[in-house]
């Protein structure tokens, strides 16, 4: 039960702050939405290495870089700027999330 | 630049994104990913594309933008995962499954944007009065 409050208030403060960087910074590419999906995949590499369990991984692992990271968004945004920017977009996407989180669990592990 | 979210619009999203991210977790309790491909966190992020895809054709949420907020990048937002997917690529890389981490991520890729595709072209032609 508190787990899954834990995973509830973490992605009350995870969701709002991808909000709000989209609506800023969402332009000729979502920079925005790739910011965030790039950092809740490093934190999440980072919960992962540093071996987080029970209320601490719902809280920040599943509920805030879950909250704040979307596919969803990805998948329509990918979409809707063509196969060219879009596949530069989806590449960079996939790539830069790999790679944070790789380096977010090599920094804790 | 426009104008940052207001707080009406910002209390939407962390409502609907804490409701998508339960539920995201409900299902990944009630069905663990596993060793193998997640196929929990797969479907979410399909269904969860499918579904962003559908709401943007639905013009009673679109003259609504505190429901396009708590629906869209709040539940669906909250709903799906980028992090698990990047996080469970690399934790397949890292076991030797490159096979499998390259068909993981490019796999969720090609169904939640053939997903997203597919709706959008099945939706009917909005009435006129719909885009005002």
């Amino acid at each position: 039960m508190t787990e899954t409050l834990c995973v509830a208030l973490g992605a009350f403060v995870g969701a709002p702050v991808r909000y709000l960087l989209s609506s800023r910074y969402d332009a000729a590419l979502p920079w925005g939405t790739l910011a965030v999906n790039v950092a809740a995949s490093l934190l999440l590499g980072m919960c992962t290495g540093g071996a987080l369990t029970g209320d601490a991984l719902a809280l920040l692992g599943v509920g805030f870089c879950g909250g704040m990271s979307t596919y969803s968004s990805f998948a329509v945004q990918t979409r809707d700027h063509g196969p060219r920017r879009g596949a530069t977009y989806a590449a960079l996407t996939l790539g830069l999330g790999l790679g944070a989180a790789a380096l977010g669990f090599a920094v804790t592990s | 630049m426009t104008p940052p979210p207001g707080p009406r619009l910002l209390l939407a999203v962390a409502i609907g994104g804490a409701v998508g991210a339960v539920l995201r977790y409900g299902l990944g309790e009630a069905v663990p990913d596993g060793g193998g491909f997640p196929w929990t966190t797969f479907a979410i992020n399909v269904a969860g594309s499918l579904l962003l895809a559908g709401l943007e054709l639905l013009p009673a949420v679109r003259r609504s933008p505190v429901w396009t907020a708590a629906l869209g990048p709040g539940v669906l937002g909250g709903f799906t995962t980028f992090s698990a997917t990047s996080e469970q690529g690399r934790s397949l890389l890292a076991s030797g499954d490159t096979v499998l981490a390259a068909s993981y991520l490019a796999g969720s890729l090609a169904a939640a944007l053939a997903a997203v595709i597919v709706v959008g072209r099945l939706a009917p032609a909005l009435p006129p009065e719909a885009e005002r």
